[in-house]
This record gives structure tokens, C-alpha cells and sequence, in this order.
């Protein structure tokens, strides 16, 4: 089938104009001696020394990664084993735990939001970041549990069959057959946690206190009394992180997609 | 006296409401190539679930080595099994797919390393060691399964339809590898097939099951030119099934009248005039045109030639007569009109089932 | 020995039930219960039964914030869509590793923050920003245009954000689109625009419902943009869940809107289920 490589290569590039234009003006103002983000009018690193005495970012950003690594590990363990034993193991009411779990990934943040903040008052429990970990934790094992049970279902049922068979335990085939075929569904599990939680807003916005700002709250208050440069340079330093990680990553599928070519 | 290895007691196994295997007792003896042969759903697989610990019967009990094994999860057997689709860890080197059941039993590096060795020696895939099953050709894979089934030195090695997945050239040369390997090694395989020519050149032993009943054991001579019902006859083989009423009978012949009016004879002692019978004859026995000895009359509508063989086909009344006749057949054309005919001997006589 | 196989059938499915008990079933059985209690004036809550909340629902300021934050939801998801196809089938037409190089790059500015995101269309949109500069540096326009504190720049906004949960799914049901198949319809003498809608359109129709309803959700509820890019004068369900939990403090009332919502979702999931769609796909982003 014949394509048109200008409309699609013209279509390409517009969208990756949409895409990185805010992008690039960010990184642009991060080397810019003016204080307002609105002109360029000179080259400079300073905010980049900024950043490194700007306590109030630093901390929210501290506070981010520790819910971000805490709730990705938890949510990726729980997770895991949830989509095997609701594969495995029958018990009653285990369709509506079934649908239960959906909940969080259809229905708007907000209202997940909100319920999870209500349910602390009720309670008693203080915002902070117990409740702020909580609440990612709560937002992020559907996914995980989608994620795994992506690749549970492609694995073969005889493999434990097989392990139980040569006389593993069901512990040792659980850790020594199942989590080892389950590491890809793992893994983008435990990834798509990871990124939710960094970037979440409308759920950190309820359920988090005042001694546990995450750079999304801190940014958003920030943007109401006005953003300098070194919340760009910030910016600057992450996207150059993930960058990284995405090339290597890319680099890994590509070299995967082309032996899978050779074959 | 043969030493009993594997032993069904009173065995049945249900799921849900469905009666699967049906009160059956079996002896397996040490060292023995025992197979279960049925069509699929027969319960052959189910019976082997059990002995491995798979799966409990509903009732009754399964002994191995004269121990009670009816509870015991599966790693307290000491019994291992080959599955259909081989079951090898994808992500485990072939060495370590075989030196899995050792270090589930925590058996020291070095042994284990010399067992896999000898494995491989035994199954003839020295060099593979590092490689992955997806790697592997299916026959490779097969001896691996083989080989991780085997380490562990189990009483009994459970195989269930291990060559179903292999193409007609691999598996006839996996049979003979298979059979030798058991002689070989002296360790008793239960082997499940559908496959009834498997089942007749590798067993010493046939339990032919039908609707989760043991239908004939025998040994595969036995169950071929002895078998003991219609069922068994049809399963094992082709046969020409011609029925009719005992109508009269002396001290050597039993004389069997057709619905045509054909009266066929044949040997036998155990049925009574008025007895309705059928008589089984194997392609391989039908005779065509021999001279003096015309039982039935009849016209030829096929013939294939298949090699080794020609088959020829016979319409006689409404039914098809099959016959074989070695080498390529140069004397019989299609359309010709032929006698048919067989040694009485080859006869085999069998009491008729209703609806059959 | 079958109390010890019990043992790890409790231990494994004790988490997710506790979880999906505490942290999804008890919360929202609650905002479902105060959703028909009455509030007083203090903030707090009456424990009655009334349907008054719903009843206030249909009050014209509130009919008023549905409406609009439904167009704006709606128009949000037909420009998504709009961006996406075309997008989503130049990429298909490159060769394998092009595709994963691209997809990445879609990728990249989700795993920044969406706030900075959104700071950086301000920094494009005000009137003294970017864009203007430019136009009236070049002379194109005399006044700057209003790009922001408007219904564009939340549209903006929210298209920004959602693009791909529109993308990601509708990339992976092309994907399985046999190239065979496009090549047998255009052997057997259909153009593009017929062979995108007897072949494409039916073949990805899962990945569109299903990105559709992955953008559609959240254009409801992230009050954030609309507050960001909308200058405060505009409100969509999200503001006003927000502002009647945290400001007005009518638990009940913004209780009674969240149900709604809810009821609205779980018609389009009904019908999302009816059409064949899988629950696993939702969350497979």
C-alpha cells in the first residue's frame, strides 16, 4: 500500500511541535538571566545554582520521589501477587472484588479523591504522607494488577504443573516459575505506578498535608504567585534524567526488535 | 512374581457431576511400558493426573511402591512426568530446566552438576547446555523434558502424549528412542496416547479405556488379534465387521448366517445357537479372488497405493470391505468384480452390541 | 499440610481484599451515603435521608457547570481523536524501529509534570507570552489574541494532557491491522478515505472507544487545568466537587455530584461492555 510520506512526515512533526513546544520554552527560560520568564535576554546558569538553595522545591521534590519509590513498591508486591491469586484461587464475592478493582481506573480522580479524604477524616487519620503513600498505593495496584495479569494469561499452566511435579513447593514455584515469567508484566506494572505517582495532582491535592508538599503541589501553588526560573531549571535536570533512561530503554527494544528480524 | 509398582484401588474420579473414571483397579508392574490408549475424554490423562498428584480421585486409592499415596501433593511423589506441550521453564537454560528437580531437593552444586551431565550424555544433548528452550527444535525439546523428568530418579515416569506435538518422521524415531531409553534404564513409563500404532510398537502392556473404563489389558499382541470387544477391535487397527446369527454348529465350525443369506464359518466354543455374533477380519486378512474359497462376492471401488501397501476397498451389500495387499497391486482395477474371502482362523468372533 | 495450602491462599488474598474493601468500597459507599444527608450550616452533616443534594442539582447554576464542563470534555475528546489518528497511522506507515522511536518521544513530556507542563503553555498563551510576541513582532496582528484565561486555553490544556491516553491505545489496535489486509483493500479497488472506513475504522474501533473513554473521564475532573488556563472565571465539575469539600464545605451537595458523575461512567461503561469492549484494555496505557 502506497502512503503519502509528506502528509504523514507534515503530521509527525506537527504533533511533535504540540508536543514539545512547552517543553522547549522551559528548558529555553532555564538559561535566561531575566527573572520573568517572558523575553530571552541572556545566557546564564545561575538558576541552576539556584535550585540547589530553593529548600522549599528540594523538599517537595524529596517528598515526591520517597512516595513515588515507597507506593511503586508496595502497590508493585501487592499487586503482583493479587493478579495471581485472583487467577489461582476461588472464593466467594471474588467477581465483585473483580469489578471492585476497575473502579479506580475509570471513574474520574476526583471523586477517588475525595472519597479517599473523606474516609480519613472519618477516621481520624492525619494528612501527611502516610495518607499521602496511602493513597497512591490505592490508585496504583489496578494497574499493576492489569499490567501482571496481561502476561499471566499467556503463561503456560503446566509450568507450575511442571515445578510442583519435580517437587518445588508452592512457595518455591511461585518465586522460582511464576514471578520470573511475570517479570515483563512486572516491570511496565511497577514503570506506569512509578509515573502516576510522580505526576499526580488531583489525588495529592486532597489527601496530602501540610508538611508533605510533592513538586506537582508545590508548582501548582508556585504558578498562582509566580514561577522563576530555577523550578525551569529543575525541570531541565529531570527531563535530561529521563531522557537518558528512555534512550537506554529504547536502545534495549530496538536492538530486541532486530534480532527478533534475524530469526 | 512381578513386582507391583503403581496400584488403583476402587478408583474413580468425578468433576462436578460427571463421572469420569469409573471404579477402576490396576496393577502396574516395576520396569514396565504400560500405556493407556483411548480416544480423547476416555480419562486417560486424568487417571495419570492422579498418579503424579495433579489431581485426587473422588473415591477410592492410589498406591506407589505399596505406600498410600492418594494425598500426597505432588513433590511427595516420587514419580515425574513429561507433559504434552513439555512444559520447559522458558527462561531457564536447558541446564537448568534439568537441574531444576535437585535443587528443589537441595542436593550439593557439584552432584547436581554431574547428574545433568549424565542426563545429557542419556538424551544425547551434550553442548546444549546453555542454550533456551525457544532455542530448540521440538525433538530437543522433548529430550530435555525427558531428560528434567529422569533426574530426579523417579519409581515411575509418567508420559503424557510427550510426542503429539512432533511431526510423523520425529515421533516414529522418538517411539523407538523412547523404548529404548525405558529397556535401557528399567524404569516403569505409563504412557498416554489416542494414537493406537504408538501404542502397539512401543508397549509391553495396552489398557484400552473406554467412557472411563478399562475396556481390554493385554499385551499389544494380544489386544490386537485377540480383542475383546467391537470397540477394542475398531480402535486397534481396522477391521471388517460382518454380522450375523449362529445358525448352526459342530464340533469344529460354527456356522454364521448374514442377512443375505451368506453363511460365513468360523472357530469358537463360548456362544450358543440363535446368538447373535460379528466377525472381525483385519484388511491384512482379506483375501481377493482366491481360488476354490469364495465366502462373499463384491466390486471394487478404490484402491489406493501408499507405498509399502495397496489398499483396496470392496463394496459387498452396504457395507465397505477393506483389504490390504502388500507392494503395488497390479491385478485387481476398480470396477472389477471380485470374491472375497479369509483364512477361518483369522475370524475373529465377537458377540454383537446393540446399536452396532 | 491442606491447612498449610489454606495458609497461603489467606495470605495471598488478603491484600487485595483489604484493599479493595478499605481503600475503594468503604470510601465510596460513604460519599454515596452523605450524599443523601443534609448539611448544616457549620460545615457540618445531618444524618437524614434526603434527596435534596439531587434536587439542588438541577438548580440553573449547576445545570449551567455540567454543560459546560461536558462540552468541554466532548470537545477535548473529538480534537484528541482528530490529532490522533492521522498521527497514529503516519506512525504505522514507518518501519518497525522508527515506530518504537516515536512512540517514546510521545511518551517523554508525560513523564515530566503536568503542572510545569501547564506552565509552560502559559509562558506560550498570555497575551505578553510567546505567541503574541511573535505575532505582533512580525506585525500579523496589532492586539495580542486571547489565548488563555478562556475556554481555548482549558481546551488546550486538556487536550495537552490527555493526548495519549488517545494516542496509546489507538496505536496498539492499529498495530494489529494486517498490512495484507489494507493492501487487499485497496487491490480490490478502494481508495483511502473508503479504506479507512470499512477497514481502519472497524479494526481500531476498541482502541478509540477506549481512548476516548480515557480522555473523556479526566477532562471532567482535573480542576487543575481549568483553574490554570481558565483564569478562575470558568468552572467544571471538577472545581466544584473541589470548592464543596474543601471551601464551601457542603460535603453532601459535592457528594451528591461526584454520584452522579458516577452513575454518568458507569452508563458509558455498561455500554462499552455492550459493544464488546474489554475492562483489561482500560488500563493498559
Amino acid at each position: 500500500m502506497k502512503h503519502n510520506k509528506k502528509l504523514d512526515n507534515f503530521c509527525l512533526i506537527l504533533v511533535m511541535i504540540f508536543l514539545f513546544l512547552p517543553i522547549f520554552v522551559l528548558i529555553l527560560f532555564s538559561f535566561n538571566t531575566s527573572r520573568l520568564n517572558i523575553v530571552f535576554e541572556g545566557f546564564t546558569f545561575h538558576w541552576y545554582k539556584d535550585l540547589f538553595s530553593n529548600r522549599m522545591l528540594l523538599d517537595s521534590l524529596g517528598n515526591t520521589l520517597i512516595v513515588a519509590v515507597i507506593s511503586t513498591l508496595i502497590s508493585t508486591i501487592v499487586g503482583t501477587i493479587s493478579a495471581y491469586a485472583l487467577k489461582k484461587y476461588d472464593f466467594p464475592f471474588k467477581n465483585f472484588i473483580n469489578e471492585l478493582l476497575y473502579i479506580p481506573v475509570v471513574i474520574p480522580e476526583i471523586v477517588l479523591g475525595i472519597s479517599l479524604l473523606c474516609i480519613y477524616t472519618v477516621l481520624k487519620f492525619e494528612l501527611g504522607m502516610m495518607t499521602l503513600i496511602l493513597s497512591h498505593i490505592s490508585f496504583s495496584i489496578p494497574f499493576v494488577i492489569i499490567s501482571v495479569r496481561s502476561v499471566l494469561e499467556q503463561m503456560d499452566p503446566n509450568l507450575e504443573q511442571a515445578a510442583s511435579d519435580l517437587g518445588a513447593s508452592k512457595l518455591k514455584t511461585f518465586f522460582y516459575i511464576v514471578i520470573p515469567s511475570l517479570m515483563p508484566g512486572i516491570f511496565s506494572g511497577a514503570q506506569l505506578a512509578f509515573t502516576l505517582s510522580l505526576d499526580d495532582v488531583v489525588i495529592s491535592y486532597f489527601t496530602a498535608g501540610p508538611d508533605s508538599n510533592t513538586l506537582p503541589l508545590q508548582i501548582y501553588s508556585m504558578i498562582k504567585t509566580g514561577v522563576t526560573p530555577d523550578v525551569n531549571a529543575l525541570i531541565t535536570i529531570m527531563l535530561l534524567i529521563i531522557f537518558l533512561v528512555l534512550c537506554v530503554s529504547m536502545v534495549i527494544n530496538i536492538r530486541n526488535l532486530n534480532k527478533g528480524e534475524l530469526k | 512374581m512381578k513386582k507391583v509398582i503403581v496400584k488403583l484401588e476402587n478408583f474413580s474420579k468425578k468433576f462436578g457431576e460427571k463421572e469420569i473414571i469409573k471404579d477402576i483397579n490396576l496393577e502396574i508392574y516395576e520396569g514396565e511400558f504400560l500405556t493407556f490408549l483411548g480416544s480423547s475424554g476416555c480419562g486417560k490423562t486424568t487417571i495419570l493426573r492422579s498418579i503424579s498428584g495433579l489431581d485426587t480421585p473422588s473415591s477410592g486409592k492410589v498406591y506407589i511402591d505399596g505406600e498410600d499415596v492418594t494425598n500426597f501433593e505432588p513433590p511427595q511423589r516420587q514419580v515425574n512426568t513429561i507433559f504434552q506441550n513439555y512444559a520447559l521453564f522458558p527462561l531457564m537454560t536447558v541446564e537448568k530446566n534439568i537441574a531444576f528437580g535437585l535443587k528443589m531437593k537441595k542436593v550439593p552444586k557439584e552432584e547436581i552438576q554431574k547428574r545433568v551431565t549424565k542426563m545429557l550424555d542419556l538424551v544425547h544433548l551434550n553442548g546444549y547446555e546453555k542454550r533456551k528452550p525457544k532455542e530448540l527444535s521440538g525433538g530437543e525439546q522433548q529430550r530435555v523434558s525427558i531428560a528434567r523428568g529422569l533426574i530426579n530418579n523417579p519409581k515411575v515416569l509418567l508420559l503424557d502424549e510427550p510426542l503429539s506435538a512432533l511431526d510423523l518422521k520425529l515421533r516414529k524415531k522418538m517411539q523407538l528412542e523412547l523404548k529404548q531409553l525405558q529397556r535401557k534404564l528399567g524404569i516403569t513409563f505409563i504412557y498416554v496416547t489416542h494414537d493406537q500404532e504408538e501404542a502397539l510398537s512401543m508397549s509391553d502392556r495396552i489398557v484400552v479405556l473406554k467412557d472411563g473404563r478399562i475396556e481390554q489389558i493385554g499385551t499389544p499382541v494380544e489386544v490386537y488379534e485377540n480383542p475383546k470387544s467391537l470397540y477394542v477391535a475398531d480402535f486397534l487397527g481396522e477391521a471388517n465387521v460382518f454380522k450375523g446369527k449362529i445358525t448352526d454348529r459342530n464340533n469344529k465350525y460354527t456356522l454364521v448366517t448374514m442377512q443375505d443369506g451368506s453363511v460365513l464359518k468360523c472357530y469358537e466354543k463360548q456362544f450358543n445357537l440363535e446368538d447373535m455374533v460379528s466377525l472381525v477380519v483385519r484388511p491384512e486378512n482379506i483375501k481377493i479372488n482366491v481360488k476354490n474359497k469364495a465366502f462373499l462376492r463384491g466390486k471394487i471401488v478404490e484402491q489406493v497405493y501408499d507405498g509399502a501397501f495397496t489398499k483396496i476397498h470392496i463394496k459387498y451389500e452396504k457395507q465397505i470391505v477393506k483389504s490390504m495387499i502388500s507392494g503395488n497391486d497390479k491385478l485387481h482395477q476398480v470396477g472389477d468384480e471380485v470374491t472375497i474371502s479369509w483364512d477361518i482362523e483369522d475370524a475373529i468372533v465377537l458377540r454383537s452390541e446393540d446399536g452396532e | 499440610m491442606a491447612s498449610k495450602k489454606r495458609i497461603i491462599k489467606v495470605v495471598f488474598l488478603l491484600p487485595v481484599i483489604v484493599y479493595s474493601i478499605f481503600l475503594i468500597f468503604l470510601p465510596l459507599l460513604y460519599i454515596f451515603t452523605i450524599s443523601f444527608y443534609k448539611s448544616d450550616s457549620y460545615g457540618g452533616m445531618i444524618h437524614t435521608i434526603t434527596f435534596e443534594n439531587y434536587w439542588e442539582l438541577f438548580d440553573a447554576v449547576y445545570v449551567k457547570i455540567f454543560l459546560q464542563s461536558f462540552i468541554i470534555a466532548i470537545i477535548t475528546t473529538i480534537i484528541c481523536v482528530l490529532i490522533a489518528y492521522p498521527f497514529v497511522l503516519a506512525v504505522s506507515h514507518k518501519k518497525k524501529q522508527t515506530q518504537q522511536v516515536l512512540m517514546t518521544m510521545v511518551m517523554v513530556p508525560f513523564l515530566t509534570n503536568s503542572l510545569i507542563r501547564m506552565y509552560g503553555w502559559i509562558v506560550l498563551l498570555r497575551k505578553s507570552g510567546i505567541i503574541n510576541s511573535l505575532l505582533t513582532g512580525l506585525s500579523i496582528i496589532d492586539e495580542p489574541l486571547p489565548l488563555m484565561y478562556n475556554n481555548l486555553g482549558i481546551v488546550i490544556g486538556m487536550v495537552y494532557t490527555l493526548l495519549p491516553f488517545m494516542i496509546l491505545p489507538l496505536y496498539s489496535s492499529v498495530s494489529t491491522i494486517e498490512n495484507s489486509l489494507l493492501e487487499a483493500s485497496s487491490d480490490l479497488g478502494a481508495n483511502k478515505i473508503k479504506t479507512f472506513f470499512h477497514i481502519i475504522l472497524p479494526q481500531t474501533f476498541p482502541g478509540l472507544f477506549n481512548g476516548a473513554l480515557m480522555v473523556f473521564t479526566p477532562a471532567l475532573g482535573y480542576f487543575f487545568i481549568v483553574d490554570i488556563l481558565g483564569g478562575g472565571k470558568i468552572m467544571i465539575l471538577g472545581n466544584l466537587i473541589k470548592n464543596q469539600f474543601l471551601t464551601a464545605r457542603n460535603w453532601p451537595l459535592g457528594a451528591a455530584i461526584s454520584v452522579t458523575i458516577l452513575l454518568i461512567i458507569t452508563i458509558v461503561i455498561l455500554v462499552y461492555r455492550k459493544l464488546g469492549g474489554k475492562m483489561d484494555d482500560l488500563g493498559g496505557v
